[in-house]
C-alpha cells in the first residue's frame, strides 16, 4: 500500500513534467497544425537558462536562495519564451508566408531542435552542469510514505498551469482567436484579428511553460546535459497525441497517463522494459481511438 | 429485375436523421434524377449507394448483390461509378493517369508483376492504355491527355471527371450535380454529353441536379426528396405541376 | 541506343569503382564513403515511397533498418561463422558468397513484415497520428532488441566481419562494395518500376485524394500495405548492408536520430521525386564527410586570425550545428526541396536523349 502511494506520487511528478511539455506541443499544434519538434529542446534550453540565471544571482549577486528562486522563475519563463518566439520568427514564419508544404515546416522544426542541442554541446562542452540548490529540502512523511516539498510543488504547478491555460483558451478573447485560427487560417485576418500576434502569443505560452518545466526538472534532477530534452520531448509529444493533440485537457491527461504507465512498468518489470511497454500501450490506445482520447474524428465531406 | 433497388434506407448521424425510409427501383437503362432543396439528403444517398457510409437501416441491392456492407472500392468494382459535387480529380497527375488509375479494380496484376514486369503486366497495361485512349477520344479529351487537371477550365474538369467515372465501365453512373458551376453554353454541352453517354453506352444514370433545364430535358423519372424522405415522384410533367415540390422549394405561402 | 547510355554509364562507373577498390587505388575511407552513399540512397528512396509518393509522415524508418540489420547479422553469423553464442557455422563459410544475398533478401522480407505494425494502423489513422505510431514503432524495435540479451542487448552484436572475410577468402574481390552497389541498383529499380506502373500509381492517388481513390475502385488499404511493406523492406535491406559494412551493430545507431537523417534526405530532395531522393542522399552523405575536414580547417583559420580563444577548438560537434543550419537556410530558399515533385528530365529536358524514363 505504501509502495503504491509512493509510486503514485512519482507518477504524478513525472506526469507533471510530461504534461507541462506536452502543453507546448498541443498549443502550437492547435493553432498552426504544426508539430513543433524543437519543443523538447526548448525545454532543455529552459533548464540551462534557469541554471545560468540561478548561478548568476546566487554566485555573482549573492542573493539568498529564496530571492533567487523568486527571480529565476519569471526570468526563465521570459527568456525561454524569447527562444521559442525567435524560432517562430526566424524559421517558421517565412516558410508559412511562402506557403511551403506543412511537412517542410515540420522538418525545419526538427532541424532547429538539432541545432539547439548541438550548439549547446559545442559551446558548453559535454561536461554536465550541476544545478544549484534553491530550496531547502523538506521531507514530509506519513507512515512509510515520504514526499519532498519539491515534488508537491511540481504537481501543484502543473495543475495550476492547466487551470490557467484552460481559462485563457476557453474564456478570453485571445484564446478564442487561437481556436479560430485552427479552424480557418484565411478567414481570421479578414475578421480583423492580427494573426501573427496570436501566433506569437501561442509560442510565448508554450515556450514559457517549457521553461518552467525545465526549471522544475533541473531542481528535481539537478544534472543538466544537452540531450536531456530529446527523449523527454519525444515522449511528451507522444503523450500529447495520445491525449488528442490540439486539446489542452488531452495534453494533461496524456502526460499523466504516460507518467503512470512508466512508473507502473518500472515498479513491476526491470526498468529496461520501460520504453517498450510504454510505447506498446500508447500504440494500443491509438489503435483503438485513432485520434486520441479527446481528439475529435475529422469527418470527410464529399 | 431492376438494376439498383433500395429498400427502407435510413441513415442517422447522431441525432440527425439524414435519410429516412428511402426507397428506389432503377430499371436498367433508365435516366432518373433526384431533386430537392439543399441539405435534403441527396448526396448522403449517393454516399450510401457508393459504400462510403454504412446505412443505419435498410438494404441496397445492386445487380442482385446486396452492397450495404461493402467497401467503396468493392461497390465500384461491381459497376457503380460516381462523380463528386466538388470536383475531386487527382490534381497532380495527368488526365491520362486519372483515367488509368480509375481502372484499378480490373488491373489484373499485382505488386510482383509490376516489379518484375511480367508478360501479364505488359498485356494488362496495354489493354488499359487502349481503353483509356479510346475513352478520351470518345469524350473529346484526346488533346488534354498529358495536361494536369488543375490547368484545365472548370467545364473541362467536369468532363474529365465524367470520363474518369466512365473508365470504370459502369452499369450505373451516379452524377452529383454535374452542372454546378457551369455557364449556360457549358450546360448545353453537358446535356448533349449525358444524353450521348446514356444512349451510346447503354448506362443507367442517376443524378442529383438543381438546374431544372438539365433535369427536365434528360430525365424520364424524377424523385423529389426533402428532409430525407421522398415527397413526390413522377415524370417531369408531373413534378413541374406538383404542389408539394413547389412548397418544398419555395415554402408555404398560405400564411 | 543512345537512350540507354545512362544505364551503361552507371554500370561502367560501378565497374570502375569496383576495379579501383580491388587494386587498392581507392583507400578504405573513400570506399566506405561510397558504400554509405549507396546505403543512404536506398534509405532515402525507400522512405520516399511512403513520405513522398503516398504523402504520409513516417518518422521511424530507422526502426525497420534495425530489424534488417539484426536479422541479417544473426543469420549470417549463425550460418557462416564461428561464434561464442551460436557455436560452429551451420554451413561452410565458403558458401557465404551465395548465402549472403539470400540472407539480405530474408532480412528485407522480415523488415517488410515488421512494417505491418505501421501499415495496419494506417488503415484507420492518418497524418500526425500515424507519425506517432511510426515513432513509437521505432522506439519499440530498439527497446525490444536492447532487452534480448542473447544478441548482445544494448551492447550490440558483432561477428559479421568474419563472414565478409570468408567471402574474400574464396574469391578476392571487394565483396561489400559489390553487394552495396547491387543492392542500391536493385532497390531503385524496384521502386521505379513499382511507382511507374498504373497499379503503383494508386499510392499517389491515395496521397492526392484518398476518398476519390477509394471510390474510384483503388483498394486503399491494400495500397497502403504495399507501400509500407515495400518501404520498410528496402530499409531492412539497407540495414543488412549497413551491418555488414560496419561489421558491428548497436541498437542505438538506429534511433530516432537515424530516422531524422532519412527524413532530411527525403525532404531535401523533394517529396515524390526519385531523382531528388537519390541526389539528396549523395549530397547529404558527401556533405557529412566533407565537414569532417572542413571543420578543422575553419578551426585553424579562426585561430590564425585570432577570433577564437586559444583554449577553445571547434570540435566535430559543430557538424551537427552546421548541417541543420544549412538545411534551414535551404528550406527558406527552396521550400519544396531541391527538385520539388519533379523528376530530372522535367528540369533538364536534354537528359531525355540519354535515358529512357518510364
Amino acid at each position: 500500500m505504501d509502495i503504491l502511494i509512493q509510486n503514485l506520487l512519482n507518477a504524478l511528478q513525472w506526469g507533471s513534467f510530461y504534461a507541462l511539455i506536452a502543453l507546448g506541443y498541443t498549443l502550437v499544434y492547435g493553432v498552426l497544425l504544426l508539430i513543433n519538434f524543437a519543443h523538447g529542446d526548448v525545454f532543455m534550453v529552459g533548464a540551462y537558462i534557469a541554471f545560468f540565471v540561478a548561478t548568476f544571482f546566487l554566485g555573482f549577486v549573492d542573493l539568498s536562495p529564496w530571492l533567487t528562486l523568486a527571480l529565476t522563475v519569471p526570468l526563465t519563463m521570459l527568456l525561454t519564451a524569447g527562444v521559442g518566439v525567435t524560432l517562430e520568427r526566424v524559421a517558421y514564419r517565412p516558410l508559412r508566408r511562402k506557403g511551403a508544404h506543412r511537412l517542410y515546416v515540420v522538418i525545419t522544426a526538427l532541424m532547429c531542435g538539432l541545432m539547439l542541442e548541438n550548439s549547446n554541446l559545442a559551446l558548453l562542452g559535454a561536461s554536465r552542469k550541476k544545478f544549484p540548490e534553491l530550496l531547502d529540502k523538506v521531507i514530509y512523511t506519513w507512515g512509510n510514505v515520504s514526499v519532498t516539498n519539491l515534488k508537491l510543488i511540481v504537481i501543484f504547478t502543473a495543475i495550476a498551469v492547466f487551470i490557467l491555460l484552460e481559462f485563457i483558451v476557453t474564456r478570453t478573447k485571445i484564446g478564442m482567436a487561437m481556436r479560430g485560427i485552427s479552424y480557418d487560417k484565411f478567414a481570421i485576418p479578414l475578421m480583423g484579428i492580427p494573426i501573427d500576434n496570436v501566433i506569437v502569443f501561442t509560442f510565448v505560452l508554450g515556450s514559457g511553460m517549457a521553461g518552467l518545466a525545465g526549471l522544475l526538472f533541473a531542481m528535481s534532477y539537478p544534472i543538466l546535459e544537452p540531450y536531456m530534452g530529446a527523449l523527454i520531448g519525444w515522449k511528451a509529444f507522444i503523450a500529447a497525441v495520445v491525449g488528442g493533440i490540439g486539446d489542452i485537457r488531452g495534453a494533461f491527461l496524456g502526460g499523466f497517463l504516460l507518467g503512470f504507465i512508466e512508473v507502473g512498468v518500472v515498479a513491476l518489470f526491470p526498468s529496461t522494459y520501460r520504453d517498450l511497454f510504454a510505447f506498446s500501450i500508447l500504440l494500443m490506445i491509438l489503435w483503438i481511438k485513432p485520434t486520441g482520447i479527446f481528439g475529435v474524428a475529422k469527418t470527410t465531406k464529399i | 429485375m431492376s438494376l439498383l433497388s433500395i429498400d427502407g434506407l435510413t441513415q442517422r448521424f447522431g441525432g440527425l436523421q439524414a435519410v429516412s425510409d428511402f426507397n428506389i427501383e432503377l430499371e436498367e437503362g433508365s435516366l432518373t434524377s433526384l431533386i430537392g432543396p439543399n441539405g435534403a439528403g441527396k448526396t448522403t444517398i449517393f454516399n450510401l449507394i457508393s459504400g462510403f457510409y454504412q446505412p443505419t437501416e435498410g438494404v441496397i441491392t445492386f445487380d442482385g448483390t446486396p452492397t450495404s456492407n461493402m467497401k467503396p472500392h468493392q461497390v465500384t468494382s461491381l459497376g457503380v461509378a460516381r462523380t463528386f459535387q466538388n470536383i475531386r480529380l487527382w490534381h497532380d497527375m495527368t488526365v491520362m493517369d486519372n483515367i488509368r488509375i480509375a481502372q484499378h479494380y480490373r488491373m489484373g496484376y499485382g505488386v510482383l508483376d509490376a516489379i518484375m514486369r511480367t508478360k501479364n503486366y505488359y498485356l494488362r497495361e496495354k489493354e488499359i492504355e487502349r481503353i483509356s485512349t479510346e475513352l478520351l477520344e470518345f469524350m473529346d479529351l484526346r488533346e488534354y491527355a498529358e495536361e494536369l487537371p488543375t490547368n484545365l477550365p472548370y467545364g473541362l474538369q467536369r468532363r474529365v471527371e465524367i470520363a474518369r467515372a466512365m473508365s470504370i465501365q459502369p452499369k450505373l453512373l451516379l452524377l452529383d450535380e454535374p452542372a454546378a458551376g457551369l455557364n449556360s453554353s457549358d450546360v448545353d454541352g453537358l446535356i448533349t454529353l449525358i444524353k450521348w453517354i446514356h444512349d451510346e453506352f447503354d448506362i443507367t444514370i442517376l443524378m442529383i441536379e438543381h438546374q431544372m433545364k438539365v433535369v427536365m430535358s434528360l430525365c424520364s423519372w424524377i424523385k423529389c426528396i426533402d428532409f430525407g424522405t421522398t415527397i413526390d415522384e413522377g415524370p417531369p410533367e408531373h413534378i413541374q405541376s406538383s404542389e408539394t415540390v413547389i412548397k418544398a422549394y419555395l415554402g408555404d405561402d398560405s400564411i | 541506343m543512345q537512350k540507354y547510355s545512362f544505364n551503361f554509364g552507371i554500370w561502367g562507373m560501378a565497374l570502375i569503382v569496383i576495379a579501383l577498390s580491388q587494386f587498392g587505388a581507392l583507400d578504405l575511407y573513400i570506399q566506405s564513403v561510397i558504400m554509405f552513399i549507396g546505403i543512404n540512397v536506398i534509405l532515402s528512396s525507400s522512405l520516399n515511397v511512403v513520405n513522398g509518393y503516398m504523402g504520409e509522415f513516417s518518422c521511424g524508418h530507422a526502426g525497420f533498418m534495425c530489424v534488417g540489420a539484426y536479422v541479417s547479422s544473426i543469420l549470417s553469423v549463425i550460418f557462416f561463422s564461428q561464434n561464442a553464442i551460436f557455436g560452429a557455422p551451420i554451413l561452410p563459410p565458403e558458401l557465404a558468397i551465395i548465402g549472403f544475398p539470400i540472407v539480405v533478401i530474408i532480412s528485407g522480407l522480415v523488415a517488410g513484415l515488421t512494417g505491418l505494425i505501421v501499415a495496419i494502423p494506417s488503415f484507420k489513422t492518418r497524418g500526425d497520428y500515424l507519425a506517432i505510431i511510426t515513432i513509437a514503432a521505432n522506439y519499440m524495435v530498439i527497446s525490444a532488441i536492447e532487452n534480448v540479451d542473447v544478441i548482445g542487448g544494448s551492447r550490440g552484436f558483432m561477428g559479421m566481419r568474419k563472414v565478409v572475410n570468408a567471402m574474400t577468402d574464396v574469391i578476392d574481390l571487394p565483396w561489400m562494395m559489390i553487394w552495396v552497389i547491387l543492392g542500391t541498383y536493385m532497390s531503385i529499380w524496384m521502386i521505379r518500376r513499382f511507382v511507374s506502373s498504373t497499379y503503383g500509381k494508386g499510392i499517389m492517388a491515395v496521397s492526392q485524394d484518398e476518398v476519390a481513390a477509394e471510390i474510384m475502385s483503388v483498394n486503399t488499404n491494400k495500397m497502403k500495405m504495399a507501400a509500407f511493406m515495400l518501404s520498410s523492406g528496402l530499409a531492412g535491406v539497407a540495414g543488412a548492408l549497413f551491418a555488414h559494412v560496419l561489421g558491428y551493430v548497436n541498437p542505438q545507431s538506429f534511433n530516432i536520430m537515424k530516422s531524422t537523417e532519412c527524413l532530411v534526405m527525403v525532404y531535401l530532395g523533394g517529396m515524390g521525386s526519385m531523382g531528388g531522393a537519390v541526389l539528396s542522399a549523395i549530397l547529404f552523405t558527401v556533405m557529412l564527410e566533407l565537414l569532417r575536414f572542413i571543420i578543422p580547417a575553419i578551426d585553424t583559420g579562426l585561430h590564425i586570425i585570432n577570433v577564437l580563444p586559444d583554449s577553445y577548438h571547434l570540435s566535430q560537434v559543430w557538424k551537427w550545428v552546421l548541417i541543420p543550419l544549412t538545411l534551414i537556410l535551404l528550406m527558406q530558399f527552396r521550400p519544396e526541396g531541391l527538385m520539388g515533385n519533379k523528376e530530372l528530365p522535367k528540369l533538364f529536358p536534354g537528359l531525355k536523349k540519354f535515358y529512357k524514363f518510364k
